[in-house]
């Protein structure tokens, strides 16, 4: 089945100061014949969402690190870091622990 | 790369109850669930103050709170700690507070407020006496601040044991006599509707700006904001009469600034700059109760339970300037985690083998006029550049007579009476605080020329801090 919908939030941190401050996106993700995964999704997120300091958010194809990854509220570790393949609907959220206390 | 194990399917099961379907893996690949998750943070705080003994039952502590992750779940620890039943329940007397650094992190007046409304909406939940500062008041400190409180190692008090003990017979004599125990919320903010946070006058803040802007450097820049933000946590505490200060560093944040401390040159200080005690205030004690959290732990529990968070921007930079030590070693750490998962822990624990040198040095001259710390460097490089000045009287300000036998570097002089009285390492930063002042206005000197120092007062040292300034020249 062909995903359509992933729901993109970026949290805590400041992670949504990279977004213009929006703290959630509703990402409509184009049909491709390859399935998507989280490595996709970030480079969909940095081609057309973010505004600004790609290097603050991201580092090669993954996040930055410091950045914590959670899918449908579970560490990506758990679920295979880049090479989760997104479902329809599921949840991805992004946790700056950087600069904090 | 490196050694990360390698990444199993979904779902996996909670390593601890075998059950529940795991949510996050913390440390080596350890998978837990949420409950499990849950109860392994919260016990670990109470682990962490019960093998440390130092808070005593009835004891005030100041809690130190940002807004940030860290600090946040420190604060709901607390309330969690202290809302338990019985026997475990965690026994000391919280007050909250919380420093306004927007003047120095590019907020303007009305982004300031909203912050300082959230923060005061935040603190006010909790139900705990709070107070709200602004780092401008720290241009109003004493010079005592600088000065180690009385008491510390050395004064005997009561062992913690004793203090459990006389805290259990206070309470059922209180219970007896029917008498309420000091209550929370009794001093200090009393609770009710906020009343709508004022922020310093425009012109103190002013102030407060031209002091980070003269600092020549990122690194410094973040050296004199924790030291600003210290000793006004550190006055809030001795004013009321909290004997503890609460501060919550992570362990990530603690593997970060022993890395950094080592190159600022505070390698002496690496135990009390990052251990769970430091003591070098006397008085007043700060403990870091969050320091075997990682980062990544108290951002999931923050997640999971809702922990309230207030999110500032970073301390101001100029423009095309160097990133600060304490960025670089950020970056360089956490890059290394991501390979190597035991990075920040092996640094943690090689930090937790060090230990505070045993108490000596406790006269306010053997000690750091900025940092506390003992003094670790005896002239040195800096005796030798300077050692051309004989018979000079130095104050910094009023007239200086100088009789030199070689070129005098007048300019330096000013700076110089400060360097005895510093560290090695806040001797690197001071350098850096304190901006060079042009030549033009310097007036070659022959013997026994006195030149009044009103233009050097503007200069140089104007950028301090006052009440540096003020403790420096009591020195």
């Amino acid at each position: 089945s062909r995903i359509s919908v992933v729901h993109c939030f970026y949290f805590r941190g400041g992670a949504e100061l990279l977004f213009d401050g929006v703290k959630k996106h509703q990402v409509t993700l184009p049909c491709q014949p390859e399935p998507w995964d989280i490595r996709n999704l970030l480079k969909w997120i940095k081609q057309n969402l973010l505004k600004e300091h790609p290097e603050l958010f991201m580092q090669g194809e993954s996040v930055r690190p410091g950045i914590l990854v959670l899918v449908n509220d579970a560490d990506w570790e758990l679920m295979g870091e880049l090479d989760y393949k997104l479902q329809d609907q599921d949840n991805v959220l992004f946790i700056s622990t950087l600069h904090g206390g | 790369p490196g050694d990360r194990p390698c990444p199993r399917s979904y779902p996996r099961s909670c390593m601890k109850c075998g059950q529940g379907s795991a949510v996050l893996v913390i440390r080596l690949g350890d998978p837990f669930c949420r409950d499990c998750f849950r109860e392994y943070f919260v016990h670990k705080f109470r682990a962490m103050l019960g093998k440390n003994r130092v808070i005593f039952p009835g004891e005030k502590v100041l809690v130190a709170v940002s807004g940030g992750a860290a600090s946040s779940a420190m604060l709901r620890q607390v309330q969690e700690g202290l809302s338990r039943e019985a026997a475990k329940k965690l026994r000391f007397v919280p007050s909250l507070v919380y420093v306004d650094e927007g003047a120095v992190r590019r907020q303007t007046p009305a982004q300031r407020e909203e912050t300082l409304a959230r923060m005061e909406t935040l603190l006010q939940a909790t139900g705990f006496p709070y107070h709200l500062a602004h780092l401008e008041e720290a241009l109003e400190l004493p010079p005592s601040i600088l000065q180690p409180g009385p008491g510390g190692s050395g004064e005997p008090g009561p062992s913690y044991k004793e203090a459990v003990d006389g805290f259990i017979q206070q309470q059922r004599q209180d219970r007896d006599g029917g008498t309420a125990l000091p209550g929370l919320g009794t001093q200090d903010t009393p609770a009710g509707p906020p009343a709508a946070p004022r922020l310093p006058t425009a012109a103190r803040t002013q102030e407060l700006l031209r002091l980070f802007e003269a600092v020549e450097t990122t690194t410094a820049r973040e050296e004199l904001l924790q030291m600003l933000r210290t000793h006004l946590i550190l006055q809030t505490a001795r004013t009321r009469g909290y004997t503890k200060v609460m501060t919550g560093e992570s362990c990530t944040r603690v593997a970060i600034k022993l890395l950094t401390n080592l190159a600022l040159g505070r390698g002496a200080f690496l135990a009390v700059d990052t251990g769970f005690v430091d003591d070098r205030h006397g008085d007043v004690l700060v403990v870091r109760p969050m320091r075997e959290y990682t980062a990544k732990e108290i951002a999931f529990y923050n997640h999971f339970f809702d922990v309230p968070t207030v999110i500032v921007p970073p301390l101001l930079t100029k423009r095309r300037e160097k990133p600060s030590i304490h960025r670089l070693t950020e970056s360089f750490l956490l890059g290394l985690q991501e390979d190597f998962p035991s990075t920040v822990s092996t640094v943690y624990r090689t930090g937790e083998k060090l230990s505070p040198a045993p108490a000596k040095a406790s006269s306010e001259s053997e000690r750091c006029l900025l940092c506390l710390c003992a003094l670790d460097i005896e002239g040195g490089e800096w005796g030798r550049q300077w050692g051309g000045l004989r018979g000079v009287l130095c104050q910094p300000w009023g007239h200086h007579t100088v009789t030199t036998e070689g070129p005098c570097p007048h300019r330096a002089e000013s700076k110089a009476a400060f360097i005895p009285l510093l560290c090695y390492g806040c001797r690197l930063t001071f350098k850096e605080l304190v901006r060079l002042w042009g030549a033009p206005e310097l007036l070659p000197l022959g013997m026994g020329v006195s030149i009044p120092m009103a233009p050097l007062l503007q200069g140089p040292l104007a950028t301090l801090p006052p009440y540096v300034r003020a403790e420096a020249q009591r020195r």
